[in-house]
C-alpha cells in the first residue's frame, strides 16, 4: 500500500518559478555524456576519475573511487580522483543534498562500465576472440581459457582518449559480484591528515603570495564614513589598504602583519539597525506576507477536525543556527590581467566561477576555479564569500593573495540556517485514531547559493546594495509532509520573502525543523490517545522498509511498550523517545531513539544514549555511512541542546565559541547504529538523513521522563524549567 | 622590528625572523611550513592549533614566539619518527577517527600529552582532557575510541 506522499506526487510537482524538489537544485548543471569527461586511463595503468562534486569532509572521495574501481575491475589504489576543478572536471553543480553518491556515483558507475566494455571490445578484436571468451581482473583482460593471452588497460588505452559517449546501455556489474563496493575501505585522505601534511586550502602557498585580512562593517547595514590609512603606517610589510564602497581589506607581506593591520586600522562607520529584535523574531517572521504552497491536500480537513472527538494544536520554534565550521573560511586568488586562478573550498566550483566572473566583469572562461578542502561546512559557510574577497584583493595588488576570515568574521558573515515557525493542528476520534492532520510551516528560502556577484558578501559590500531578491524559495518543503497514512491531511508551506538575517543551506535544509515538529506532534497525539509512541507510529506506516527501520531501532533498545509519560516524580528522571523520518519522503529511512536523564531542579538534560536504525539502500562503504550517521547525530544534538544564534538590532552577539557554544566531549552520548543494507535498492545519500530525527527523539524523551513538552530549540535548562513549571500550572 | 629567534622544533634548531609578539602558530606554519597545527579561532578556545611544548599540549595561536625560549616544541609532524607514525596517529587511522579532519591535529596532540601523563585514563579523564578541543563534524566517539586504542598500542610498545 502506498503512503500518501507516494500515491500523489503533487507536492513535488512544478510550481511557477520554484523547483519542485531537492533533486533538481543540486544537480543543476547538465551532466556530461562524454566518456572522456569522467574516466581516463593513464599510460602507467592508473585510472583518473573526474567528478564535479567535491570532498566536504565526508569521505565521499573514497566512496567514489570504490565505485570506479569496482565497475572498471581495477585495484582501488590505482584509482585517482580529481574533483571540482573547472578546467578538468565535469560541471555537477553543487555538492549538496546527500546526492554525491546518487549523482556523481551513478555517473561514474555508468562511465566506468562503458569504459570497461569499450576496452573489452578492443581486446576481443586484438586477441581475435569473442567478448564472452574474455574476463577482466585488476585492469588486465584475459582470454578465460587461455590466460597466457592477455592485454592490459594501459596497453589498450594508456594516455589515449576514448572519444565515446556514455550510453548508459552497457551491462553493469551485479551487486552480488561486488568486491570493493560494500567494504569499509579506509579513507584515502586520513594518512595525510594525521601526519600534518598540507592539503587544506589553508595550507596552500603559491609563489609570491601575499596575506590579507578584512575589516568588516559592524553589521551589513552600516555605511563607511572614513578610513585612516595613516593609523597602520607603523606596521611593516603593508602592501595595500584597499577600500571600495564598504569593502576594506589590508594586504601585507606576512600573515601576522595583516592580522595586526586589520585590528589597528581606524575606520569610522555610520551604524544602522540591521537585525530584528530577538524577542520579536518569530512574530516578525510570521507577520510577513507569504506565498503559500499546499503540498498535500487529502480529504476535507475542516470537517474532519470539527467532527473529531478531541482537537489539538501546537506551535514549534526553530532559531537561527550557525554552520560554525571549525576552521574559518580561506581562499587564495591569483588575478593576472584578465586571467584568474582561484583556490577555494566552495561546494559549487562552477556556479561560483560564474559569480566571480560577474564580480570582476570578465567572461566565465577566464576563471579557473580549483577546489581544495576546507574545514567541514555542512552546507554553505563563508567559503564562496572569501573566494570573492581574495579575487578582489589580488586584482588590487596584481599578486596572488591569501585571505583568511577571523573566527568572528565567520560567525557574523556566514549564512545561517534560517529561523522557522511550525504549527500543527490535529484531531483524534474517540478511539484515539488520527482523523485530521494539518501542518503549516513558515520559512524563508533555505537556499541562497551564490550564482550572482550580489549574492556574495563581497559583492554587497562593494556595491552598497543588499542581496538581490531570490527568484525562488527552496528547502522549507523538505519533510514538511510525513510518510504517515493519515486519512485526512493537509500540508502547507508559507514561504517568506525575508529571512531577516542572511540565510542559506545547512544540512537537510528544512528537513530537521519539519521533522522536529511532525515527530513531536505525533508524539503528543500518541500520548493523548494513551498509546505507546512506537506502536502509534506503526499504525500509520504500511511500507515494509519504513516499519522495519522503526522495529529495528526498537529491538536494539529492547523497547518496552508504554504510554508516555512515565509517572515518576523523583528529582532525577529518565525517559525514552522515538522519532522516524524518511528523508525527503523517498530517500534514506531513519529511526532514532534517545534516552535522556532530566534534572527537574536544574533543568539540565543529559542525553545518555542514542540508537539509530538507518536504511540508505545499497551501502557503498559501511564505516563511511556509520561515520556520517554519528556526525549527524552529534551535530544535530548539539543544535538541539545548545545552539541559538543571538543578536540585537545592531550587533551579532554570537561571535565566538563562548557565545555560541557547541557540544563538548563530556556531553556526547553513546551512539549505537544499526545499518540495514539493501543491495537490491538504489544507493541513496547518508550525509543528512540522520540529522533530522534527533531533536524530536530528545524532546519526546524529555516528555516521557517529565510529562513536560518542549517545543522550542534549543532545549536549554531555562526552557526545560519553564516547560516543567507550565506543566505544574495545568 | 623583526628579530632573529631561535626555536627547537621537532628536535631541530631553527632560526627564524619574526616580530617577537608574533604568535607561534604563524611562525610554525609560514616560516617552518609545518602545516599540522591549524588556525581555528585565535582565542585559545578550540584546540586546532595545539602543539606540544615539552610533554604538555598547548595552544599556539596566541603564544608570542619570543616566550617559547628553549622549550622543545613538537608538532603533529614531529610525532613521526623515522617515517613511522606515532602510536596515537596510528590509532586515529585505525579507528578512522575523523570527518573533515581539521581538528585532528589538536585531538592527536592532546591525546599524546594525556597518555604521556596518564597512561591508563578513565573515560571521564579522556573526556575532560578533550573538552578543550572542539569538533564540529561530530567525530567525538571515534576520537575517544582512538584514545583507547592508542592506550593499548602505547602499552604494547612499552612492552
Amino acid at each position: 500500500m502506498a503512503t500518501p506522499n507516494q500515491d500523489s506526487n503533487s507536492w513535488r510537482g512544478p510550481r511557477t518559478g520554484r523547483p519542485g524538489s531537492g533533486r533538481r537544485e543540486a544537480a543543476w548543471g547538465e551532466v556530461s555524456d562524454r566518456l572522456d569527461d569522467w574516466i581516463a586511463i593513464e599510460k602507467d595503468g592508473t585510472v583518473t576519475a573526474f567528478s564535479g562534486k567535491v570532498e566536504l569532509g565526508t569521505g565521499v572521495r573514497t566512496a567514489l573511487a570504490q565505485i570506479v574501481a569496482e565497475e572498471l575491475e581495477v585495484p582501488l589504489e590505482r584509482v585517482r580522483m580529481v574533483m571540482g576543478d573547472t578546467a578538468r572536471t565535469p560541471d555537477e553543480g553543487y555538492t549538496a543534498g546527500s546526492m554525491t553518491i546518487s549523482g556523481s556515483g551513478t555517473a561514474l558507475r555508468n562511465a566506468s562500465a562503458e569504459a570497461r566494455y569499450a576496452m573489452l571490445v578492443m581486446a576481443a578484436e586484438q586477441l581475435g576472440v569473442t567478448l564472452d571468451e574474455l574476463m577482466v581482473r585488476d585492469g588486465v583482460i584475459v582470454v578465460a581459457r587461455r590466460p597466457e593471452r592477455s592485454v592490459t588497460y594501459a596497453d589498450l588505452m594508456g594516455g589515449k582518449a576514448f572519444n565515446l559517449q556514455v550510453t548508459n546501455k552497457v551491462p553493469l556489474k551485479s551487486p552480488g559480484d561486488y568486491r570493493i563496493v560494500g567494504n569499509s575501505t579506509p579513507r584515502e585522505d586520513l594518512p595525510r591528515k594525521v601526519s600534518g601534511r598540507p592539503g587544506f586550502i589553508h595550507d596552500l602557498k603559491v609563489p609570491g603570495m601575499l596575506h590579507a585580512r578584512l575589516v568588516r562593517p559592524p553589521n551589513p547595514a552600516a555605511k563607511l564614513i572614513s578610513v585612516d590609512e595613516g593609523s597602520v603606517k607603523d606596521i611593516p610589510g603593508i602592501v595595500k589598504v584597499f577600500q571600495r564602497g564598504n569593502f576594506i581589506g589590508v594586504v601585507t607581506e606576512r600573515e601576522e602583519q595583516a592580522i595586526q593591520a586589520a585590528k589597528q586600522l581606524k575606520v569610522q562607520w555610520q551604524d544602522a539597525v540591521a537585525y530584528p529584535r530577538m524577542e520579536d523574531l518569530f512574530t516578525a517572521l510570521r507577520n510577513q506576507p507569504t506565498e503559500d504552497s499546499v503540498l498535500v491536500d487529502k480529504g476535507d480537513f475542516k470537517e474532519a477536525l470539527a467532527n473529531a472527538a478531541k482537537q489539538f494544536h501546537s506551535t514549534y520554534y526553530q532559531p537561527f543556527h550557525a554552520h560554525a565550521s571549525i576552521g574559518p573560511s580561506c581562499a587564495v586568488a591569483d588575478v593576472k590581467g584578465d586571467q584568474v586562478t582561484v583556490w577555494a573550498s566552495t561546494p559549487g566550483p562552477y556556479p561560483l566561477s560564474g559569480a566571480l566572473a560577474q564580480l570582476l566583469n570578465l567572461p566565465v572562461e577566464n576563471i579557473h576555479l580549483i577546489f581544495m578542502e576546507g574545514a567541514g561546512s555542512y552546507g554553505q559557510n563563508g567559503a564562496d564569500d572569501v573566494a570573492a574577497d581574495a579575487v578582489i584583493l589580488s586584482q588590487a595588488v596584481g599578486k596572488p593573495v591569501r585571505v583568511q576570515w577571523t573566527r568572528q568574521d565567520e560567525f557574523i558573515w556566514e549564512p545561517k540556517s534560517p529561523a522557522m515557525v511550525m504549527e500543527v493542528y490535529g484531531g483524534l476520534d474517540s478511539k484515539g485514531n488520527v482523523v485530521a492532520w494539518d501542518y503549516h510551516v513558515w520559512s524563508p528560502s533555505h537556499v541562497a547559493r551564490a550564482r550572482l556577484a550580489g549574492q556574495l558578501v563581497t559583492g554587497q559590500l562593494l556595491s552598497g546594495q543588499p542581496a538581490p531578491q531570490s527568484r525562488f524559495s527552496f528547502g522549507a518543503e523538505r519533510n514538511a509532509p510525513t510518510n504517515y497514512a493519515f486519512p485526512v491531511q493537509r500540508v502547507t508551506v508559507h514561504y517568506l520573502r525575508d529571512s531577516l538575517l542572511r540565510a542559506s543551506s545547512f544540512r537537510s535544509l528544512g528537513g530537521a525543523e519539519n521533522t522536529f515538529a511532525n515527530e513531536s506532534f505525533i508524539d503528543e497525539l500518541a500520548a493523548a490517545a494513551g498509546v505507546d509512541a512506537l506502536e502509534y507510529r506503526l499504525r500509520y506506516l504500511a511500507e515494509p522498509r519504513e516499519r522495519e527501520v522503526l522495529e529495528t531501532a526498537a529491538k536494539k533498545v529492547n523497547w518496552k511498550s508504554h504510554p508516555a509519560p512515565r509517572k515518576d516524580s523523583s528529582p532525577l528522571v529518565e525517559g525514552r523517545g522515538v522519532a522516524f523520518a524518511r528523508y525527503e519522503n523517498d530517500q534514506a529511512l531513519v529511526a532514532c531513539i534517545a534516552e535522556v536523564q532530566v534534572d527537574r531542579e536544574s533543568g539540565v538534560v543529559r542525553v545518555k544514549r542514542i540508537v539509530v536504525a538507518h536504511d540508505c539502500g545499497l551501502i557503498i562503504n559501511p564505516d563511511g555511512v556509520k561515520n556520517q550517521i554519528e556526525g549527524n547525530v552529534i551535530q544535530s544534538l548539539s543544535r538541539a541542546l545548545k545552539e541559538e544564534y543571538k543578536f540585537n538590532e545592531t550587533r551579532v552577539t554570537s561571535i565566538d565559541w563562548e557565545t555560541y557554544p557547541i557540544l563538548t566531549f563530556s556531553e556526547v552520548p553513546d551512539v549505537e547504529i544499526v545499518l540495514i543494507n539493501r543491495p537490491d535498492q538504489p544507493a541513496v545519500g547518508a550525509g543528512e538523513p540522520a540529522t533530522v530525527t534527533t531533536a524530536a527523539a530528545v524532546a519526546n524523551a524529555i516528555f516521557d521522563a517529565t510529562g513536560a513538552r518542549i517545543r522550542q530549540l534549543p532545549f536549554t535548562p531555562e526552557r526545560i524549567k519553564a516547560a516543567l513549571s507550565e506543566q505544574q500550572d495545568h | 622590528m623583526s628579530d632573529e629567534i631561535v626555536l627547537i622544533v621537532n628536535g631541530k634548531l631553527h632560526t627564524v625572523q619574526a616580530a617577537p609578539d608574533t604568535p607561534l602558530l604563524y611562525v610554525l606554519r609560514n616560516e617552518l611550513r609545518l602545516m599540522g597545527p591549524h588556525f581555528g579561532c585565535g582565542e585559545e578556545k578550540c584546540g586546532a592549533c595545539m602543539v606540544m611544548v615539552g610533554a604538555k599540549a598547548i595552544q599556539s595561536c596566541k603564544l608570542p614566539v619570543s616566550e617559547v625560549g628553549k622549550s622543545r616544541i613538537t608538532t603533529l609532524e614531529g610525532l613521526i619518527e623515522e617515517g613511522e607514525l606515532h602510536p596515537v596517529q596510528r590509532a586515529f587511522l585505525d579507528e578512522q577517527a575523523a570527518q573533515c579532519g581539521y581538528c585532528l591535529n589538536g585531538m592527536i596532540i592532546t591525546t599524546a600529552a594525556l597518555l604521556w601523563k596518564t597512561p591508563h585514563p578513565s573515560d571521564k579523564q579522556i573526556r575532560e582532557a578533550l573538552d578543550g578541543n572542539l569538533c564540529r563534524c561530530g567525530s567525538h566517539l571515534r576520537i575517544m575510541r582512538a584514545v583507547k586504542r592508542a592506550e593499548v598500542l602505547l602499552s604494547e610498545e612499552a612492552g
